[in-house]
C-alpha cells in the first residue's frame, strides 16, 4: 500500500501546491502580486527535488511496477517525463512572475493542475486513466488559454482551443471504445495487445478504424498534420505563457502516451498496411506542411507554431522507428525541446511585455535593446534549426540515427532535407535581432531576476544538452525499454 | 611521429574564441585594449603554430607511412563514445603549412585593421571567431569536428560583410555568399552522414574518426554517387565553376581584413576540406570523376582570367584572379598525380599571402583616394610608392615568376597535368562521359597555360593605369602616407613569398609529405577501378622531357 501512495508522491504534492496556491493568491495586491508567482516556482522547485531525490532513493526502481489497479504505473519513462513536465512548469512560471495580466492564483494553480495531467499522462497504463488524464490537462488548458479576458483574441482562442479540444477527446474515446469492445473488455495497454491477438487480425478494418480515430485523439495533441489547425490561431491568441507551456509539455504528454500505447504493442505490430503507414505519412506532412508555411509568418508566435507542427514531424519519425532506439531519441529530443522553445517564448514574453505585441518586427534591434536576451534567443534558435554547439543538433542527429538504424532511410533524408528548408526561416529572425534597426532601440527592454534566471536554466539545458548530450541519451535509452510490455 | 604535452593545436585554435569572448565582455570604449588583445591573440598563434611548422619540417616522417602515422601534435579526448564521436586534433604536412598560413594572414588582417572605429569590439570578436574556424577545420582529424568548425568559420562571414562591408552592395553580397557556403557544406554534410551511415556494412564500427575512414574502401558505387556531393559541396569555398559567382561579390563587399581572410585561407579551407573529406575518403570516386573535374577547373582558370582583364573595380579583378588561381588548385587535385597535390598545396599558401597582400593594397587605396576604378585612378606611384612596389610583386607572384612563391607552386600543377597524359585507362575507361586522361589532359595543359598569359595582360594593365600615369595632387588632396604598421604587413607577406621562392625546401618536402597518403590512396583507386594501360604518348614524354631539361632535372 505505502508503494502505491510514494508513487504519487509527485502528484498529491503538486495538488495540495495548487490548493495553496488557489487560496493564498486570491486577489493578490501590491507586493503580493509577484509573490504568487514565486511562491509558485520555489513550490514546484521543491516537487522537482523531491521527485529526483525519490528516484535515487529507489522509487521507481529499475522493474516497471503496476500500482492503483493496473491505473498508475511507475517506472522510467514516468520518471523522466516528471523531470520534463516540471522542469517546463517551473521555468514557465518564473518568466511569468512578472506578466501583469497573469499575476492571479487561479493561473498559476492551473498550471499546477495542468502539470498534474501530464504527469498522470506519462504513467497511465490504463485507457481509462489516459483519457481521464488527457482531460484533466485539457480542460484546465482551455481556461488557460483564455485567461487574459481583456483581449480580445485570447477567449477566442480558449474558446477554438475548447471546441476542437472537445471533439478530438470525443473521437479519440470513441476509438478507445473500438478497442475495449475489440478486446472483450480488456482496458490495460500492456494486455491489450495479446487479448487483440486472440481476437483480430492486426489489420482488419475495424482496427484499422480504432487506430485512425486514436491517432487523430493524439495527433491533435501534439498538433501533427492534419490536425494541426488550431495551434496556430490558439499560439497566437493565448497568452505566451500558455503558449509556452502548451507547445512543449503538452506536446511532450501527448507524445508520452504515443509512444506507451503503440510500443506497448496495444494496437498489434506496425507493418506497411496498418496504422504504421498512417504515422510515417503524418510524420512527412508535418515537417513538410510546417516548415514551408512557417516561412510566410509575419507573427513570431504563429512561426513558432508552425515550426512546432514541423518538429512534431520529426518525433513522429523517432516513432515510427518503432524500436528503443527511436523512442529514447524521440524523448531526447522532447526534453531538449522543452528548454529550446521555452526559451524562445520566454524572450518573447519579456519583449511583449514592452511594446505589447509579438510581430517578428518587434524583435527588431533587440540585441541593441537588451543584448542578453539576444542571445539566449540565438542559442534557442540555433538550436531549433539543429546547429552545434546548440541541443537540437543532437536531437536530430539521434532521431535520424534511429530511423536509419531502423532501415527507413528515406524517412531521415526527408527528415534532413525539412531541416534545411527551416534554416531559412530561424535564420530570418536572428537577422531581425541582430541586424535591423528600430526606433526605440535606446529603450532598453527590463529583464527581472526571475526572468533571467528562468532563462539562464533554458540557455544551460540547451549549451549542456548540446555539448555532454550522453548522459541524458544514456538515460532515455535505459528507460525506453520500460515502454515494451 | 612528434608527441607533445603541450596543446599547441588546441590552443592555437582555441585561444581565438577565449578572446572573443574577453572581447564582448569588455566595455564598449576599450577600443585599444581589445586591439592589443586581438594583436597578442594573433602573435600567439604566429608563434605556436610556427613551431608546429617547423618541428614538423624538421622531424619528417616517412614517405610511405600511413596517414594516420604521419599526424603530430596528437589530442585525442572522448566526446560522445557512443556515435564514435571524439575531439581529436592533429595535423600533417599539408595541416600545418596551412595552420601556418591562416596565422599569418590572421595577423595581417589584425593589423590592417588597425584604424577601424565603428564598433571595434564586435568587429575583432568575429574576426578572432572566423580565424579560430579556420584554424579548426585545419586540425580536425574527425569529421563531425571539422564541419562544425567549417560552420564556425562560415557564419561570421555574414555578419562582417553586412555590418562593416560596402555599403552599396554588403547585404546582397553577404547573403549570395552565405546561401552558397551553407547549401554547399549541407550537400557535403548529407553525403557525410550517408557514408558514416553505411561504415557497418563494412564491418566497421561507426565513427566519426577521419584515421580511421582513411584507410576504409567503400564500395565503387558508393564513391561514384556520393564523391560530388562531398567534393563539390566544399570546393563551392574555393570559388569552383560554375559556383564561383558568390566569391568577386563576397570580396568586393568585405571590408579590407575580411576580403583578405576570405581570399587567403578560408578559399583554401574549401580546397583542403574537398582534399581531406572528397579525395582522400573517396578515392575511387576520385578517379571516376575527376577527368571531368578538370574540365571545369580549366574553364575556372581560363574564363574566370578572361573576366578579371574585363573588369575596371580593382577588387573584382582580383576576386575574379583569386576564382582563376583557386581553379588551378583543383587543377592539382585533378592531376591525380603525385607532384599535381604538391603543387596544389603550395599553390594553396602562395595564393593565400598573394591574395591577402593584393587585397592589402587596394584597401590601402581606397582608404585613401576613395575610389577603386582602375580608370579613375591614375600616379599612384608617387604618393604611394609602397604600395606600387608591393602591388608589382604580388603581380609578379601571381604571373608564376621564377624566384617567386607562384613559380614554386605552379610549376609541378603544370607538370603534373603532363605527368596525368600518361595516364591511360584503356578503351573504355570507368569514368564519367568515359573520359580518358591519356586523350586530353595536354590540352587541359596548354589551355591553362594560357591563363598565366592572361594573368600577366590583367595585371600589367593595372598596374600601368593605376600606379603610372599622371598623377594630379587637386583631385586627392587628403592622401595620406603609408603607416608604419601597413608597411609591417606589406614586409611580411614579400617576404614570405620570395623566401618559398628563393627556398622551396622550406615548403615543398614538407606539403609533400602531408599529400603523399592522399596521391597513394588515389593512384591505389586507380588500380583497382581501371584497366591501366601504358602507351608510348610521343608528345607528351618530348614536352615533358623538355621541361624536364629546363629545369635542370
Amino acid at each position: 500500500m505505502l508503494t502505491s501512495y510514494l508513487a504519487i508522491v509527485p502528484e498529491i504534492m503538486l495538488i495540495v501546491l495548487a490548493a495553496i496556491v488557489l487560496v493564498y493568491g486570491r486577489h493578490p495586491e501590491g507586493d503580493r502580486k509577484r509573490a504568487v508567482g514565486l511562491f509558485t516556482s520555489w513550490g514546484i522547485l521543491v516537487v522537482l527535488l523531491v521527485t529526483i531525490g525519490m528516484s535515487f532513493a529507489g522509487v521507481p526502481g529499475n522493474v516497471p511496477e503496476d500500482l492503483w489497479g493496473g491505473m498508475f504505473r511507475n517506472d522510467g519513462v514516468t520518471l523522466v517525463f516528471r523531470v520534463m513536465f516540471l522542469s517546463a512548469a517551473l521555468i514557465t512560471s518564473l518568466i511569468t512572475v512578472d506578466v501583469k495580466r497573469l499575476q492571479h492564483g487561479e493561473y498559476f494553480a492551473l498550471v499546477l493542475l495542468a502539470t498534474v495531467g501530464f504527469n498522470l499522462m506519462a504513467a497511465a497504463s490504463d485507457i481509462i486513466m489516459i483519457y481521464m488524464a488527457l482531460e484533466t490537462a485539457s480542460i484546465s488548458f482551455y481556461i488557460l488559454a483564455g485567461f487574459a479576458t481583456d483581449h480580445r483574441r485570447s477567449p477566442e482562442a480558449g474558446m477554438k482551443y475548447f471546441v476542437y479540444g472537445a471533439f478530438a477527446s470525443g473521437v479519440m474515446l470513441y476509438g478507445l471504445s473500438f478497442l475495449y469492445g475489440l478486446s472483450g473488455g480488456e482496458t490495460n495497454i500492456y494486455a491489450l495487445g495479446d487479448a487483440l491477438s486472440g481476437h483480430i487480425q492486426a489489420n482488419s478494418p475495424i482496427l484499422m478504424l480504432a487506430a485512425v480515430f486514436v491517432i487523430g485523439g493524439f495527433a491533435f495533441k501534439v498538433s501533427a498534420v492534419p490536425f494541426h489547425f488550431w495551434s496556430p490561431d490558439v499560439y497566437e491568441g493565448a497568452p505566451i505563457s500558455t503558449t509556452a507551456i502548451l507547445s512543449t509539455a503538452s506536446k511532450a504528454a501527448g507524445f508520452s502516451i504515443f509512444l506507451r500505447l503503440f510500443l506497448a504493442g496495444a494496437m498489434g505490430a506496425p507493418s506497411r498496411d496498418n496504422w504504421w503507414v498512417l504515422i510515417v505519412v503524418m510524420s512527412i506532412l508535418s515537417m513538410l506542411l510546417g516548415n514551408f508555411a512557417a516561412i510566410y509568418q509575419t507573427n513570431f508566435k504563429r512561426m513558432l507554431a508552425y515550426s512546432g507542427v514541423a518538429q512534431a514531424g520529426y518525433i513522429l519519425i523517432g516513432l515510427a522507428a518503432f524500436s528503443d532506439e527511436g523512442a529514447s531519441s524521440a524523448i531526447f529530443y522532447l526534453f531538449m525541446y522543452v528548454f529550446t522553445n521555452i526559451a524562445a517564448f520566454g524572450v518573447l514574453i519579456l519583449v511583449s511585455n514592452v511594446t505589447g505585441s509579438d510581430e517578428l518586427s518587434d524583435l527588431n534591434g533587440l540585441s541593441r535593446r537588451s543584448p542578453y536576451l539576444a542571445l539566449v534567443m540565438l542559442f534557442a534558435l540555433l538550436s531549433l534549426s539543429g546547429i552545434p554547439p546548440a541541443a537540437g543538433f543532437f536531437g536530430k542527429f539521434f532521431i535520424f540515427r534511429a530511423a536509419i538504424d531502423a532501415g527507413y532511410w528515406w524517412l531521415a533524408l526527408i527528415g534532413v532535407l525539412n531541416a534545411f528548408v527551416a534554416l531559412y526561416y530561424y535564420f530570418n529572425v536572428i537577422k531581425y535581432i541582430y541586424l535591423f534597426r528600430s526606433d526605440e532601440e535606446d529603450k532598453p527592454i527590463p529583464v527581472s531576476r526571475a526572468s533571467a534566471v528562468a532563462l539562464g536554466l533554458c540557455m544551460v539545458g540547451i549549451l549542456y544538452l548540446g555539448i555532454l548530450p550522453q548522459g541524458l541519451f544514456n538515460w532515455t535509452q535505459s528507460v525506453a525499454s520500460a515502454f515494451l510490455p | 611521429m612528434i608527441e607533445s604535452g603541450f596543446p599547441f593545436l588546441s590552443v592555437i585554435t582555441i585561444s581565438p574564441i577565449v578572446a572573443a569572448i574577453i572581447m564582448l565582455l569588455m566595455p564598449k570604449e576599450r577600443g585599444t585594449e581589445v586591439k592589443v588583445l586581438a594583436l597578442g591573440t594573433m602573435i600567439l598563434g604566429l608563434v605556436l603554430s610556427a613551431y608546429v611548422y617547423f618541428g614538423y619540417l624538421g622531424n619528417l616522417p616517412p614517405a610511405d607511412a600511413l596517414w594516420a602515422d604521419k599526424l603530430a601534435f596528437v589530442e585525442e579526448y572522448n566526446w560522445i563514445p557512443s556515435i564514435g564521436f571524439g575531439y581529436i586534433a592533429g595535423v600533417d604536412g599539408m595541416s600545418a603549412t596551412l595552420v601556418f598560413l591562416t596565422a599569418l594572414v590572421g595577423l595581417g588582417g589584425t593589423l590592417i585593421s588597425w584604424g577601424i572605429t565603428d564598433r571595434t569590439r564586435e568587429f575583432y570578436a568575429f574576426f578572432m571567431l572566423l580565424v579560430a574556424g579556420v584554424h579548426g577545420v585545419f586540425i580536425a582529424v574527425d569529421g563531425l569536428m571539422l564541419f562544425f568548425f567549417y560552420e564556425l568559420a562560415v557564419l561570421p562571414m555574414y555578419v562582417m560583410i553586412v555590418i562593416w562591408g560596402w555599403k552599396s552592395r554588403r547585404e546582397y553580397a553577404a547573403m549570395k555568399l552565405t546561401l552558397y557556403l551553407l547549401i554547399g557544406s549541407f550537400v557535403s554534410i548529407i553525403a557525410f552522414l550517408v557514408l558514416y551511415f553505411q561504415m557497418d556494412t563494412l564491418g566497421v564500427t561507426r565513427t566519426f574518426d577521419l584515421r580511421v575512414w582513411s584507410e576504409l574502401q567503400f564500395p565503387f558505387e558508393t564513391q561514384v554517387i556520393w564523391f560530388m556531393p562531398m567534393f563539390m559541396g566544399f570546393i563551392v569555398l574555393a570559388g569552383m565553376f560554375p559556383f564561383h559567382n558568390w566569391s568577386p561579390d563576397g570580396h568586393v563587399a568585405a571590408p579590407t581584413a575580411v576580403s583578405m581572410i576570405h581570399a587567403g585561407v578560408l578559399m583554401k579551407l574549401g580546397a583542403y576540406a574537398a582534399m581531406r573529406m572528397g579525395v582522400q575518403m573517396l578515392p575511387e570516386g576520385t578517379v571516376y570523376w575527376m577527368p571531368f573535374v578538370i574540365i571545369l577547373t580549366t574553364i575556372n582558370v581560363v574564363y574566370g582570367a578572361l573576366i578579371a582583364m574585363r573588369q575596371n573595380d580593382m577588387k573584382y579583378m582580383i576576386g575574379y584572379s583569386s576564382v582563376s588561381h583557386m581553379g588551378l588548385v583543383a587543377m592539382g587535385f585533378a592531376t591525380m598525380t603525385l607532384n599535381g597535390f604538391v603543387g596544389a598545396g603550395i599553390q594553396m599558401v602562395s595564393h593565400g599571402i598573394m591574395t591577402a597582400l593584393f587585397f592589402t593594397i587596394v584597401g590601402i587605396i581606397y582608404d585613401r583616394a576613395h575610389s577603386r576604378d582602375m580608370t579613375v585612378l591614375s600616379g599612384m606611384m608617387k604618393p604611394l610608392p609602397w604600395a606600387m612596389v608591393a602591388f608589382s610583386i604580388s603581380s609578379l607572384v601571381s604571373m608564376g615568376m621564377p624566384g617567386f612563391s607562384g613559380f614554386i607552386a605552379e610549376f609541378p600543377i603544370f607538370m603534373g597535368i603532363w605527368e596525368g597524359n600518361a595516364l591511360n585507362f584503356g578503351p573504355t575507361p570507368n569514368t564519367f562521359l568515359g573520359l580518358n586522361p591519356a586523350a586530353f589532359y595536354d590540352i587541359v595543359a596548354l589551355l591553362s597555360v594560357l591563363g598565366i598569359v592572361l594573368t600577366a595582360a590583367y595585371l600589367l594593365r593595372a598596374i600601368t593605369s593605376v600606379f603610372f600615369g599622371e598623377y594630379n595632387p587637386k583631385e586627392w588632396e587628403d592622401m595620406r602616407p603609408i603607416l608604419p604598421i601597413d608597411k609591417v604587413v606589406i614586409v611580411l607577406f614579400i617576404v614570405c613569398m620570395v623566401a618559398i621562392g628563393m627556398f622551396p625546401n622550406v615548403i615543398a618536402p614538407i606539403v609533400e609529405s602531408g599529400v603523399q597518403p592522399v596521391a597513394a590512396r588515389v593512384n591505389e583507386a586507380m588500380a583497382n577501378t581501371q584497366n591501366m594501360q601504358t602507351v608510348s604518348d610521343s608528345a607528351g614524354q618530348a614536352v615533358s622531357g623538355l621541361i624536364r631539361f629546363l629545369s635542370g632535372s
